[in-house]
């Protein structure tokens, strides 16, 4: 529901009310959503978002129980309250999904990321790429005379942060998987117990 | 038992296992071994349309008009893209389907065969679920889960897109009671302590309104049999959106008439006055709400639905209630009897005084003419003369739809088929030879406009090949009459492409379809001529030439508030202000 760009009031002399009645705050908040693994299950779910003008900030999907053929997406959407809500139920009903749990609502949770930088340097931009690297926890997995290949895993915030500092020393790609989440504690998931 | 059969057969097998008396389709080369299988049995019978657009609103018809799904089979590609438009007709109408496609062969999927299109992917936003079926062990339990996802839950239209090899593979067919239980089943019980705060509002309401929708009617029968005694035993006032029309019966001692756009000036204030507001199966569309953020300001609402996405969507509710309506109902007159069936009558005297004073207003009332036939004249003699009649109405999409809503009166569900959330030109005539198909000895009518009709024309033949004796009421102001009307209020008159200009002879038209035509102009021959109308026995296409530049009032102009309706410019309505324009 973004906010289109039209002038107050030229609703008057349209066949339709085109401003956003409802600009409040926006929230972030990450969805995990378990789904029947079958074809066109993904697209549905992700035509839900473009088609009704919901954001997809971040996307992760995987098969999660091979036996009972069920993938979980974990979605990281932006809106306001009545968005988020609108976006939780508009999944529920959908016939392919079988649970939806907001995580940001329902309490604490651990999100995680995995990325893979490739830095490009020699002399002392590469010394100091490793140096940071070790600070941050990254490993290398993959070194050339003149390049590394760095994994992390973390929080989006620190892959960022990561990013940031490796840009100046050579940064020429990085490749992330979007944010897997659980929520802490013992969760209500029937597939966690 | 399982038995080994071709994917062709299993369709057929699966559709008699649901019960299926009738299918609309097309045949083409991907549905051909399908239509092989028809061929070779007397159960099921084929109703050959004219054109897919056809086929699917036939079947929205017979669905709504019955209750049970509608099954449509068409073939791969073209076939395929031309449902598209009725697919998602049914879905925003939350009418039952079972579209079954033909696709090219698994192995060509992919390759831009002939008539190859990307089916699911193309209809997946306009089907409630869709399935791409590649293995024909899987074809016969896809179909029925097919049906159960259609029916279940918030009605809809699904669709099974079935490749040619797997129409001519042979595999275990599955019987209806053998599939695995999907786990699709959607709650259909109300929380009881959310109905308990609903009975509490019942009990204090002093403005209370009933503002009911279609999902009364898709809750079945027994939902506007619930709805009717608690509305005679609360003695509240009802309303009703568009697609709700007939669950209360307009002859009612409580009925306030339809809301929204064009609705009833004492049901769109009843809405906008009320202190408690009771949406029974409705979805606060925007043709039903104006401006959102003056919706309704005062009041408490509850908001029974099947659908959770329905509730707190555009308009948030206080006493939220996911169900069907039936049991929600039914809950609900228990609980509200068993604490001794209170309401607030001194509140309710009153309120009831002040809907009068908003009735004696009159907002129906409009100019007559005796020189040329106003469409309102048209209806009320159309209604008058139908009255009491076994009457099935189906409408197409304009000026001539709102009044239609307006001025005939529906004593009972089911009773009225038309395109709500899509506003489809070209549903009316298909739709009512789907409704006529469904109830061969009903009187069905379309109530047209002519440029609507035109959309779908071709399917009269369908109606003279399966004797389907329609009747194709068009009220023809040889103009699009709606548009124009928006062009005359909202754009200085512009009258941009607004007219249907090179317009057929409709009695020629009817005369070479091999159904009878009628032409009608002057008020005084009008009965006569709608009796003539519903004397012949076989299809007639009516053309009721009307007034050309009539307006359709009330109107809340969109993006405004209830209060801010337009009335006509007729005489009674000079008290409410010169311009017409009122504010409350
Ligand atoms: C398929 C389709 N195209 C366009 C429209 C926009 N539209 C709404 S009403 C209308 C005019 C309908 O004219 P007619 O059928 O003659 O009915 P009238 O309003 O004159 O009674 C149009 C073009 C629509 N609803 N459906
Ligand atoms: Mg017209």
């Amino acid at each position: 529901m973004s906010p289109l760009n039209i002038k107050k009031g030229s609703s008057s002399h349209s066949a339709y009310d085109l401003r956003d009645p409802n600009a409040e705050v926006i929230e972030s908040h990450t969805l995990a959503v378990i789904v029947d693994n079958e074809s066109g299950v993904l697209a549905r779910v992700i035509g839900l978002f473009s088609g009704r003008g919901y954001n997809i900030d971040s996307l992760t999907v995987a098969e999660v129980d091979h036996e009972g053929h069920r993938s979980r997406i974990t979605v990281v959407t932006r809106g306001t309250p009545q968005v988020i809500d609108q976006i939780e139920a508009q999944l529920s009903r959908m016939v392919p999904v079988h649970e939806v749990h907001d995580l940001t609502a329902e309490g604490p949770s651990v999100q995680r990321e995995l990325a893979l930088f490739k830095v490009a340097g020699k002399g002392d931009a590469r010394i100091e790429a490793l140096r940071l690297a070790e600070i941050f926890r990254a490993n290398v997995v993959d070194s050339t005379l003149v390049s590394f290949v760095f994994e992390m895993t973390g929080t989006p915030e620190k892959i960022d942060a990561f990013a940031d500092l490796m840009r100046p020393l050579g940064l020429v790609e990085i490749a992330r998987t979007g944010i897997a989440a659980l929520a802490r504690g013992l969760s209500n998931f029937p597939d966690a117990s | 038992m399982t038995k080994a059969m071709t994917g062709a057969r299993m369709v057929v097998q699966a559709l008699k296992d649901q019960g299926v008396e009738v299918v609309f389709g097309y045949p083409g080369g991907a549905v051909l071994p399908i239509y092989d299988e028809i061929f070779q049995q007397n159960d099921i019978r084929h109703v050959l349309v004219r054109h897919e657009q056809g086929a699917v609103h036939m079947a929205e018809g017979y669905a709504r008009s019955t209750g049970k799904p509608g099954v449509v089979l068409v073939t791969s590609g073209p076939g395929a893209t031309n449902a598209v438009t009725g697919l998602t007709d049914a879905l925003m109408d939350s009418i039952p389907l079972v579209v079954l496609t033909g696709q090219v062969p698994t192995f060509m999927i992919g390759t831009d065969g002939f008539q190859e299109a990307d089916t699911v992917g193309i209809t997946r936003p306009c089907t409630k679920m869709n399935w791409l079926v590649k293995d024909t062990a899987k074809l016969s339990e896809t179909i029925h889960q097919a049906f159960h996802v259609a029916m279940k839950g918030r009605p809809g239209p699904v669709l099974v897109d079935i490749p040619k090899d797997v129409q001519f593979a042979t595999a275990d067919y599955t019987p209806k009671d053998r599939i695995r239980i999907t786990h699709y089943q959607p709650k259909t019980a109300g929380d009881p302590d959310q109905i308990a705060r609903l009975v509490e509002m019942i009990e204090t309401a002093e403005r209370p309104i009933l503002y009911t929708g279609g999902g009364v009617i898709n809750s079945g029968p027994r939902a506007s049999q619930l709805l009717r005694e608690l509305t005679a035993a609360t003695g509240f006032p009802v309303t009703s959106t568009l697609m709700g029309l007939g669950a209360y019966p307009a002859s009612g001692k409580n009925w306030v008439g339809m809301l929204g756009m064009h609705g009833l000036y004492e049901a769109n204030l009843a809405m906008h006055g009320c202190d408690v507001m009771i949406n029974i199966g409705a979805r606060f569309d925007d043709r039903i709400t104006g401006r959102i953020k003056d919706f309704s300001p005062r009041s408490r609402k509850a908001h029974i639905d099947i659908d959770p996405s329905s509730i707190n969507k555009v308009v948030r509710v206080d006493v939220p209630i996911l169900g069907d309506v039936t049991l929600v109902l039914e809950e609900t007159l228990r609980q509200w009897k068993a604490r001794g069936s209170k309401t607030n009558a001194a509140g309710l005297a009153k309120w009831w005084r002040q809907i009068g004073e908003w009735r004696a207003v009159k907002c129906l009332t409009y100019r007559n003419s005796d020189k040329v036939i106003k469409p309102q004249y048209a209806l009320e003699r159309l209604e008058a003369l139908t009255k009491g009649r076994d009457r099935y109405i189906t409408t197409e999409v304009g000026q001539h739809q709102m009044w239609a809503a307006q001025f005939l009166g529906f004593e009972d569900p089911n009773r009225w088929m038309t395109s709500g959330g899509l506003g489809t030109m070209g549903y009316g005539l298909p739709a009512s030879i789907g409704v006529q198909i469904a109830h061969p000895e009903a009187l069905v009518i379309n109530v047209a406009g002519e440029a609507s009709w035109l959309m779908n024309m071709q399917e009269m033949g369908t109606a003279m090949q399966f004797r389907a004796p329609v009747k194709q009421f068009i009220l023809n102001n040889e103009r699009l009459g709606m548009v124009r009307q928006w062009q005359e209020l909202l754009h200085g008159e512009r009258y941009s492409s607004s007219w249907s200009e090179s317009l057929p002879d409709f009695v020629k038209l009817a005369e070479a379809f091999g159904c009878k035509g009628i032409k009608c102009s002057d008020p005084r021959h009008l009965d006569d001529a709608i009796m003539e109308m519903l004397d012949y026995d076989g299809p007639v296409i009516f053309d009721c030439l009307v007034e050309k530049h009539e307006n359709c009032f009330p109107m809340i102009p969109s993006g405004k508030p209830h209060n801010e309706m337009l009335l006509g410019d007729a005489d009674t309505q000079g008290v409410i202000g010169s311009k017409g324009a009122v504010l409350v």
